[in-house]
């Protein structure tokens, strides 16, 4: 009794930590065994060393996957970034309908990627979308077939990605905004600081960890990108906006080849540490002290 | 009759670092013990230990004769009254009170008669429907006190249990748990890092510092023959002044800026070397204003005056240290002049500089 | 709140300035609307005024035959049951999965804020770093795993998948809900002679309301949501609504019939908008808690 008593917090917990060591942490480790081996349709346990990896660095197709993942990566954390900012500070400025607009700038997180990539596919729809419509109005030249165009596809991708997740970082924003410590701001302004230098010198500065933390949560995002491209693009024209999601997902399910879908998933969880660990361990060091 | 709580030979350890180092102590039924000490010393990872509530690493604790070093704390017969009261938020204040019963298996007619009387006791009736966010800091207290004393126990436990009131409150509590003590003829363990707290509730005060005890006595005996500097320092408000002197003999020199030494005759003394020489502000006067055989004079520049109403503290400097006298408050003293004391030989204390351990 | 407007001096330029900060914030309310409006509009065309008209006009003549077509008539590949089937597959999978990995969420965050022992810090850690892994990198492990438990392609494969890479974040959640709550809390009830579920059951339980709506919530559009999941454990039959969505809108045959497209897009995202429009205020706190961490 005694015993149990005293154990029961732990035995608790096993369950969980069991299911993490083996459906976290083995599973990376089977992964990562794959990725060095010939395997094909079925694993092969045999490793033979980065032979899978050099076919990768081979493939024009995860070139274009991985140059996709920084073109999209990069745009469309800079845009979320700057629009989320630019939107917090406006809605700063004591606005009466901040509710309404607060709540529709943050809708579309609640839907799936699907949806996003469906509406937007339908909107950049060349034949019938917003290029018909403007042409419509009477710009018979007006031309905006991005969507199937092999070199502006991939920016398709971030202007839906961007509505997506911009009002995302708009709330994370406003409220590190309104956390700023109100008596800095009033000594600021006693001492007759103008309003967008107290934005560019006090308060965005001290706002550095909520950039980290959204530029975090979007890179993840960016990498993790999967829906929106199946939903948007297919990974079309051809494989012009593929990335090493849709990549590793074609190998594994449609090409039966694992050890590509292996290594490429080896490369996208390299990529994503390279980002969190770093976040992570600040965090926890932390919250430890 | 058995001692109602017995901790002998007690060590804890949270892996190399030892928290509490040999631990000894022993109080009576009635007895109202408290532990004090600076933030950091142990003093309430102590309290926690005789609860139950963290393993100890050696030694053995007794409560009420019984070996209770390996006892669940709902075994071990005791109440606590917590520092942040740890009342449950979302029940009202009677289930509060009544949930340890409840959880026992208490029928409902005996919880009802016992949350009538412990109410009626602090008189907290009409908020026993409340939740405890509708309380304030004092009513909160009082339940806290009524969950305890609903269970009455052999042992009280009291966790620093006024630290978040404000200044008035804490001293119209610190007289109700004084009367109920009285009243109950409880015993009661209480830990605090107010000296004046100690000093007003305690029949028994321990000491500590760095997880060692550093003094056990009753409060008189902790006031007037502290056993080291540390005891000396941290008891008394202003301290104890330490006033760095040299010793043959009785006699006993004190320096003095721009001025011959300030020589002392102590006839009980035999010293020699350099100590420290302990004198409560208090036992500090004005020249003339006491009397007694002990009681010697020597002239010292007044640094600074601080009227306190009742009483006017002088601050000298002796011995090249700030000197603290509690003196009358019509005194003559003015800041940059010189002033006659009289030291009353008969309270002081004297301690070795280096180890801080008493002399006499 | 924080007031920084500048005060009152130049009341012509002021006026100017805050008409141009509402026409911006408008303009910017159009561009997220624009595509929910777009949607909704299309979805009560007939074709016949899709490849007519203008994508932003008003449907002249409303029909919701694109609605009982994408509800049970639109095909998904060769079956043509429309999305009825896989949204209540996607009810199926989230209800008992969003249940399960909350219940074992507010378990552990109980033991590792209020019972911590050598390693739990530990053991918190390495289920945090649970949430950040691509999922990418368990596929295919996870795949022969559900064929090994025999649980391949039926819906209680992916409640288990999704309770399993669920339990990081929902235990994150109350960790960081518990880890507010004073310690002395379980020790006064500890004293008062209550275990360790009756602690949790009496004590920390009905504390935790705010807690379990964020976290059902965010559960709930997590797994609603989810693609990637879906599209490699289910098979036909099984699949949850985003992949059926997204068959029916990429199936090659027949005529494109974007009316019946929105309109199944509109019932897919239908659940989670709902929630968000009911308790937004909780979406939003997952949704920082999830990513900032408290």
């Amino acid at each position: 009794m005694q015993w149990l008593e005293r154990h029961v917090p732990k035995l608790v917990l096993a369950p969980s930590f069991v299911a993490v060591l083996i459906f976290v942490y083995a599973f990376i480790g089977w992964t990562a065994w794959i990725s060095f081996t010939r395997s094909r349709l079925m694993p092969n346990y045999e490793i033979v060393g980065t032979i899978q990896y050099e076919r990768l660095a081979a493939s024009p197709r995860w070139e274009t996957a991985m140059t996709n993942l920084a073109i999209f990566g990069i745009l469309f954390i800079l845009v979320s970034m700057v629009l989320g900012l630019l939107l917090a500070i406006f809605l700063d400025q004591k606005i009466r309908t901040e509710g309404v607009l607060r709540t529709i700038y943050l809708y579309p997180m609640a839907l799936s990627l699907i949806v996003t990539g469906t509406a937007w596919k339908w909107i950049l729809n060349p034949g019938l979308g917003l290029e018909s419509m403007v042409r419509g109005w009477g710009f018979e030249t007006f031309a905006f077939d991005w969507l199937i165009n092999p070199d502006k596809a991939i920016y398709t991708v971030v202007i839906a990605g961007v509505w997506q997740a911009s009002g995302f970082v708009m709330a994370l924003f406003l409220a590190g905004l309104r956390s700023v410590d109100a008596e800095i701001i009033k000594a600021a302004q006693v001492d007759g600081i103008p309003t967008h230098r107290i934005y560019s010198a006090i308060i965005i500065p001290s706002m550095a960890p909520i950039f980290l933390s959204a530029f975090i949560v979007l890179a993840h995002l960016a990498i993790k990108s999967f829906d929106l491209v199946v939903a948007l693009t297919g990974g079309g024209p051809g494989y012009a906006t593929d990335l090493p999601a849709t990549y590793m997902y074609a190998m594994a399910f449609s090409r039966g080849d694992i050890g590509q879908a292996a290594s490429s998933a080896m490369v996208m969880m390299g990529v994503v540490f390279a980002i969190v660990v770093p976040y992570l361990y600040s965090e926890l060091r932390a919250k430890h002290d | 009759m058995a001692p109602i709580l017995n901790i002998s030979g007690l060590f804890k350890n949270y892996g190399a670092t030892e928290i509490l180092k040999d631990i000894n102590v022993s109080i009576d039924k009635g007895d109202f013990l408290v532990l004090v000490g600076p933030s950091g010393c142990g003093k309430s990872t102590l309290l926690n230990c005789i609860a139950g509530l963290e393993p100890i690493s050696g030694g053995t604790i007794r409560i009420g004769g019984q070996d209770m070093t390996h006892v669940s704390p709902k075994d071990r017969n005791i109440a606590m009254v917590f520092q942040s009261y740890a009342l449950y938020p979302t029940m009202t204040v009677a289930k509060n009170i009544t949930f340890g019963m409840q959880v026992r298996g208490v029928d409902k007619a005996t919880q009802a008669a016992k949350l009538a009387e412990v109410a009626k006791q602090l008189q907290i009736e009409a908020l026993l429907n409340r939740r405890p966010g509708q309380l304030s800091g004092g009513q909160r207290q009082r339940v806290a006190m009524g969950r305890a004393l609903v269970r009455d126990p052999q042992l009280f436990l009291f966790d620093e249990p006024l630290s978040n009131l404000d200044a008035k409150l804490r001293v119209e509590m610190r007289t109700e748990i004084k009367r109920l003590h009285q009243d109950l003829g409880a015993s009661m363990v209480y830990v605090t890092h107010d000296q004046i707290e100690a000093m007003t509730l305690a029949t028994k005060i321990v000491v500590m510092k760095g997880g060692v005890i550093q003094q056990v006595g009753t409060p008189a005996e902790i006031y007037t023959r502290p056993a080291n500097t540390f005891v000396a320092d941290f008891m008394g408000s202003p301290a104890m002044n330490l006033i760095p002197a040299r010793a043959s003999g009785s006699r006993i020199e004190i320096s003095r800026a721009g001025a011959a030494p300030l020589v002392l005759h102590d006839p009980r003394a035999s010293l020699s070397g350099d100590i420290l020489l302990g004198l409560r502000p208090e036992d500090i006067s004005e020249a003339g204003t006491r009397t007694g055989d002990h009681v010697q004079t020597g002239e010292a520049q007044v640094d600074v005056v601080e009227p306190a109403g009742a009483d006017t503290f002088v601050v000298a400097k002796l011995g090249g240290k700030a000197v603290t006298a509690r003196l009358a408050a019509d005194t003559r003293a003015r800041a940059g002049q010189p002033l006659a004391f009289g030291f009353d030989l008969a309270k002081v204390s004297y301690f070795r500089p280096d180890t801080g351990e008493r002399l006499n | 709140m924080t007031d920084i407007s500048a005060p009152p001096r130049r009341p012509i330029g002021q006026t100017l300035l805050r008409w141009g900060l509402y026409a911006m914030l408008f303009l910017f309310a159009f561009y997220y609307l624009m595509p929910l409006f777009v949607m909704l509009t299309t979805s009560l065309k007939s074709l016949e005024e899709i490849r007519t008209g203008s994508l932003v006009a008003l449907p002249r003549e409303v029909t919701f035959d694109a609605w009982a077509t994408a509800w049970s008539g639109a095909c998904t590949g060769i079956q043509c049951e429309g999305l009825r089937p896989y949204f209540w597959n996607s009810m199926l999978m989230a209800v008992p999965a969003v249940a399960l990995s909350a219940l074992i969420g507010a378990m552990n965050g109980y033991v590792i804020a209020q019972w911590r022992f050598p390693g739990a810090n530990l053991i918190f850690s390495l289920m945090l770093f649970g949430c950040f892994i691509p999922f990418q990198v368990v596929l295919l492990p996870m795949a022969r795993t559900l064929g090994f438990l025999n649980i391949a392609g039926t819906i209680p494969g992916l409640i288990f998948v999704h309770v399993i890479y669920g339990i990081g974040f929902t235990t994150l959640f109350f960790r960081n809900y518990y880890v507010t709550i004073p310690q002395e809390l379980v020790k006064a009830a500890k004293i008062d002679g209550a275990g360790f579920f009756r602690i949790f059951w009496s004590i920390f339980l009905p504390l935790s309301l705010p807690i379990i709506v964020v976290t059902v919530i965010w559960q709930f559009t997590q797994i609603w949501n989810d693609f990637l999941f879906g599209v490699s454990f289910s098979q036909a039959g099984t699949q949850p609504v985003t992949v059926a969505l997204n068959n029916i809108v990429n199936s090659t045959t027949g005529v494109k019939e974007y009316n019946v497209d929105m309109a199944a897009a509109i019932i897919a995202a239908l659940p989670t908008l709902l929630v968000y429009v009911v308790a937004g205020k909780y979406f939003i706190r997952g949704l920082t808690a999830g990513s900032v961490k408290g």
